[in-house]
Formats: structure tokens, sequence, C-alpha cells
């Protein structure tokens, strides 16, 4: 009996991907919670701009490409052209939190029936690793290289934190792919989040911090640990807003 | 009995199973794959328990686990 493949939601095309990038388990986390709610037939995903932009390829579901940052908006028209629709984005920290903060910001006040799932990682992968709104404070990038000064660039954006403001926000949470224990938190997570659409329960963002042993100088293995060690402390896991409980 | 096989095409040898499996049975080979990297593989599969976590942490979807 097999009890571990690549879930069906995910084509066969190899992940372009660093050795060790934390993507592919996010990936596919993903394509199981679509794969175990039976709705791989009516999931649209929209990729961003980054690293991420070429899910396309991987997911085995219909994808939209979106503008930098613009995946919620092209999410929320296609939610709203047809509500049986499962639609999902796919951002990155540099895409969601950066130059798309209106539209993360404006999808979750409407309490857009949407799922996003947005990753983490502290700083700008695919342009070569500079700092990104949500580098650590001291936190050495190209762009930093004396470490992130916030009396001259200012804070990190704590995105869940923020949203969490938001009366249209039905559901955040913060998760970590960091160890076996966390991934099969982050697992649960992101399924709960596409269960929230499936029964309308509106806006959805699960966050999930991610490595980039590339830019972070390491390697895969010390990646996980300096995860562990700087960004768990500054960015806490856990549920920042829960209305689908309290309407229970 | 637990079996655990890896599509060395796709691994990119990051390690990341080695350093999760309880019973120390994963390794990368000395061999590169036609990529260039060092593919993982198990050592001792009579040791295998298929708790599966090497499969969960692996970024490439290379392993599967029987049972």
């Amino acid at each position: 009996m097999i009890v571990f493949e690549k879930p069906k939601a995910l084509t066969d095309a190899p992940l372009h991907y660093c050795p060790g990038c934390t993507h592919g388990i996010i990936h596919r986390l993903v394509a199981e919670a679509i794969d175990e709610l039976g709705v791989q037939g009516r999931t649209i995903g929209v990729a961003s701009v980054g690293c991420s932009v070429f899910t396309y390829n991987y997911f085995n579901v219909d994808m939209v490409q979106a503008a930098h940052g613009r995946a919620p908006a092209v999410a929320t028209g296609l939610k709203r052209s047809d509500a049986n629709n499962i639609v999902f984005t796919y951002q990155g920290d540099g895409d969601l939190a950066a130059i798309g903060t209106a539209e993360t910001v404006h999808s979750a006040a409407r309490g857009e029936n949407i799922t996003v799932i947005f990753v983490n990682n502290a700083i700008y992968g695919m342009t070569g690793g500079q700092m990104a709104p949500t580098s650590l404070p001291g936190q050495i990038t190209q762009t930093s290289p004396y470490g992130r000064d916030v009396n001259t660039v200012g804070y990190p954006v704590k995105v869940c934190e923020m949203l969490s403001q938001l009366d249209g926000a039905a559901y955040l949470e913060r998760v970590a792919v960091n160890n076996i224990k966390n991934i099969k938190a982050a697992k649960a997570a992101i399924k709960k989040a596409f269960r929230n659409q499936i029964e309308g329960k509106g806006f959805s963002l699960v966050e999930v911090l991610s490595t980039c042993p590339t830019n972070w100088g390491k390697t895969p293995a010390d990646a996980l640990k300096w995860l562990e060690e700087n960004m768990l402390p500054y960015y806490p896991l856990g549920v920042y807003k829960d209305k689908t409980k309290e309407e229970k | 009995m637990p079996k655990v096989s890896f599509n060395e095409k796709l691994c990119k040898g990051c390690g990341l199973c080695v350093t999760v499996c309880p019973k120390k049975i994963v390794a990368l080979k000395k061999e590169l794959n036609e990529k260039g990297y060092h593919p993982a593989e198990v050592t001792d599969s009579s040791k295998c328990i298929g708790c599966a976590f090497c499969a969960t942490i692996c970024p490439d979807c290379v392993i599967t686990v029987e049972k």
C-alpha cells in the first residue's frame, strides 16, 4: 500500500527551485489539500511574480499569472465571475507584502471568499537576495550588507497581525515548514483555508515561513535552523484570526 | 515491510531527508545523477519503519513510501 506519493494536483514537471528550497514542500501541501478536498476540477490558481511565478507549470489545475502583486485582485474577479470556482493565490513576500500590499489589504477588507497562500522567506529570492519588507531587523542581504537598519529603512511588515485588524478577514494563520511537526500543522492550516472557501466563509490567508538557502548563504539544513532561531521569535506561529470559529 | 523509493532523476541532493530520518539510514550517494547532484538513497532498507518523514520534508516529491 502506498502511504506517500506525489499528489495528483501537481504535474510531473521538475521544480526549478534551488536545492532545499521549501517552496517545493508548500507546493505539495497545497496540492494535497486540493486532492483531499476533491476540488481539482474546479480550482483555479493565480501565480504571482517572483520565484513562484512558475507555479503555473507545477499545479495540475487551471492557472492564471497576475501582474506583480495583483494576484488577489485577479482572484477576486475569478471568484466573483463564478462562485463555484475554488480560487487560490500563491504569493511570496516580495509580491504580497511589498508591491501587492494594497491588493492584499483590500481583498481581505472586502472579505473576498478566496484562499491566499503567502510564502514568507524574508528576502527577495528571484532577483538575487535583496532586502524585502519582511527582512528581519539586522538581517544581512545584498542591499543591507551591514544588516537591516530599522532607523533608516523601518521595520518588517507582519502580515497576519496587520490583517487581523480587518473585520473582513475570516481566517489568518502563520505556520512554518522547518520540521515535520510544523509541516503537518501547515498542511492542516492550508486545508482549512481551502475548506473555508468551499463553505463560503470568506477571506483565508495562510502565511508560511519558508527558507531561501541560496540567498541566505546557507546549506538547506542550516537554513531550516536559521528559520527556527531567527524567524520564529519575530514571526510567532499561530492563528491570528478565526471568524469561522466565532460563528459556531 | 516498508519500502522507500527515490526518483533519483528529480533529486537535487539538498540532504533534508538525511537530517530527519529517525533511523539514520538515508544518505547521499557518491555518484552524481544526470543533473549533477548527489541523489539520496536508503543505505539499509531493512531498518526502515515507513514513517515517511523523508518524503514529508522532501521539496521535490522524490520519495514514494509503501507499507
